[in-house]
């Protein structure tokens, strides 16, 4: 905890440094699948560099929200606004639901990137982590084997793989392996937003301690936002600005996130706080 | 014409529709054209595409060649010759500068094509992304939005294992600048023959009901790195036979001593060299050989 309240400061002066334009602005945001309502009106705005976390209890409509947000589903009304940084540094934002398919996976393959919760789902397991890091920049045009080669090697430190195993197929990597060459797989492009469905689970605290540890210097060593969707309370306060409580598809409680985590108002944020066992 | 089976085999209906297909995949060079496959008088695996497509451009006055794996005697090659010999009253031929179609399973022939003939290939997997990516769904977009990255990544995986790209057949090619295309589990010795190529090259996949098309004199790139350039085959040797170096060679085991020899892939190939009067190191083991394979 005392190393989390040692980087605050910082942290304020460049989210206050970031007054100019927002990185991404949703607005009006619904989904619903039959009667069941996912996500009800949901508004907030992204900064560049910002990182915001999204909690809520299994079924509260966050992982929806994350789907709408990256593309992967179509919301039911709503406008989620981009800086494409097309043409000038201040072209207006664009809504991304207007964008052709295309464009939309081109979006997602370069200045995008997204962690899935199961290194599995976002990992080729039949192609070597040198070749999964590289499927971005091949994607994109990269047709010099020494040069791809040398950025896989380079991100592969980066996430605190041995450069050894640059050739190993994902599949004989443990979880926490398989989880950083997953972020190294989507940070290579230096995209600029990333979304995390809970980029912890199902590894143990060391291995996650380490992990969060990896994405916080990440993230704020490329100036990355991200949307991080988890249950996990200790992962938002580790990596998040920035709360939004989540509770039957509607956000109750949003704000810094010490605030929310340590002044709760809304009972559902107050029982998930005080669910937590204090170590 | 026998009075058993329509012209060909197939009905003028199922041949009309191919027809349209063949039209459409020549306008669109690379792009898989899905058709209405016929069953065939012939398993899966056999060149029943390569047979229809085959069935609806030849005509009463055309001369087929049949080849398989170069090599006009082979079983596949004689069988399929022999249907069209009864099924339309074709004239054959071994010659490929004689052929007006020739129907190929997994080579291009070394003799250079020219206007006016067809090649038709017998196409297992149209889909180059297919082991990359199972989703049809997926290939598709890829297709239609030029997303060609993962096939670089099969490539990557094989200079970063093997430090050579080590596909050597069905090596992917990039048609007219547009479409990954794969070009049949040919040699990828084979390849720079497509390129350019003044004869019309087609393409039926029976099992998977596709049908695609390289028009003459069209662009065809294999796909490299800039620090690893696609390079052919080479041999050290040459044909034991006819004594070639410039053609795709077979490795033949003589005996259980290790004793072996190259000879060309292309069965006609080498006839005509041994015709001209060419001789290899081995000349008369062709000979030799001859009666335990018949």
């Amino acid at each position: 905890m005392t190393t989390v309240s040692a980087t605050r400061p910082e942290r304020m002066t460049r989210a206050s440094a970031a007054v100019r334009k927002p990185l991404l602005k949703v607005e009006g945001l619904n989904k619903s699948f039959g009667r069941t309502v996912a996500c009800r009106n949901i508004d907030f705005t992204l900064y560049p560099g910002e990182v915001i976390g999204i909690v809520g209890e299994s079924g509260s409509g966050k992982s929806t929200l994350l789907n709408c947000l990256s593309g992967r589903l179509a919301p039911d009304a709503g406008s989620i606004a981009y800086d494409l940084r097309r043409g000038s540094e201040d072209a207006p934002l664009v809504d991304i639901l207007t964008l052709s398919e295309p464009e939309r996976r081109m979006l997602m393959r370069t200045d995008w990137g997204f962690v899935h919760q199961n290194p599995r789902d976002g990992l080729r397991m039949a192609v070597s982590a040198g070749g999964n890091i590289g499927e971005r920049p091949m994607a994109i045009g990269a047709r010099h084997y020494g040069d791809i080669r040398r950025e896989a090697e380079d991100w592969l430190a980066r996430v605190e793989i041995d450069i050894d195993r640059i050739d190993d197929k994902p599949r004989v990597f443990s979880g926490g392996m398989q989880q950083r060459l997953q972020i190294a797989r989507n940070l290579v492009t230096r995209p600029r937003l990333v979304f995390m469905d809970e980029p912890t689970g199902g590894l143990d605290v060391s291995v996650q301690a380490r992990l969060l540890d990896l994405l916080r210097g990440l993230v704020r060593d490329l100036g990355i936002a991200a949307v991080v969707v988890t249950h996990d309370l200790a992962v938002v306060r580790l990596l998040a600005d920035r709360l939004m409580v989540m509770w039957r598809g509607d956000v109750v409680e949003a704000g810094l996130t010490d605030q929310v985590l340590d002044d709760p108002h809304h009972p559902y944020t107050q029982l998930l706080v005080s669910s937590v066992l204090q170590a | 014409m026998t009075g058993d089976y329509n012209f060909a085999y197939l009905d003028e209906q199922t041949k009309r529709m191919i027809r349209r297909t063949l039209l459409k995949a020549l306008a669109i060079p690379g792009y898989q054209v899905p058709f209405g496959g016929r069953e065939m008088p012939l398993a899966y695996g056999w060149g029943t595409g390569g047979i229809q497509v085959t069935a609806s451009v030849i005509g009463p006055r055309d001369v087929l060649k049949v080849i398989d794996q170069g090599a006009d005697d082979t079983t596949n090659a004689v069988s399929i010759r022999r249907f069209f010999e009864r099924v339309a009253d074709v004239a054959t031929t071994e010659k490929t500068t004689d052929a007006t179609i020739i129907q190929t399973r997994h080579r291009v022939p070394e003799a250079n094509l020219v206007e006016g003939q067809i090649l038709v290939y017998q196409v297992p997997q149209p889909e180059p992304l297919r082991r990359l990516e199972p989703r049809e769904t997926e290939t598709r977009k890829m297709h239609a939005y030029g997303e060609y990255g993962l096939m670089q990544v099969k490539l990557y995986e094989d200079i970063a294992q093997f430090g050579h790209i080590a596909t050597t057949y069905d090596y992917p090619v990039i048609v007219n600048g547009r479409y990954l295309t794969a070009p049949s589990p040919i040699p990828k010795f084979d390849n720079p023959k497509m390129q350019d190529n003044p004869a019309i090259q087609l393409f039926g996949a029976g099992r998977e009901k596709r049908i695609y098309a390289i028009p003459p004199y069209t662009t065809v790139k294999s796909l490299d790195f800039d620090d690893h350039p696609f390079t052919v085959q080479r041999w050290d040797g040459a044909c034991a036979l006819c004594g070639a170096t410039d053609s795709y060679l077979d490795e033949v085991v003589l005996d259980d001593r290790g004793k072996r020899m190259f000879v060309c892939s292309d069965t006609d190939y080498c006839g005509q060299r041994r015709a001209a009067g060419h001789v290899g190191e081995q000349p008369d083991m062709d000979d030799a050989l001859e009666p335990e394979a018949r």
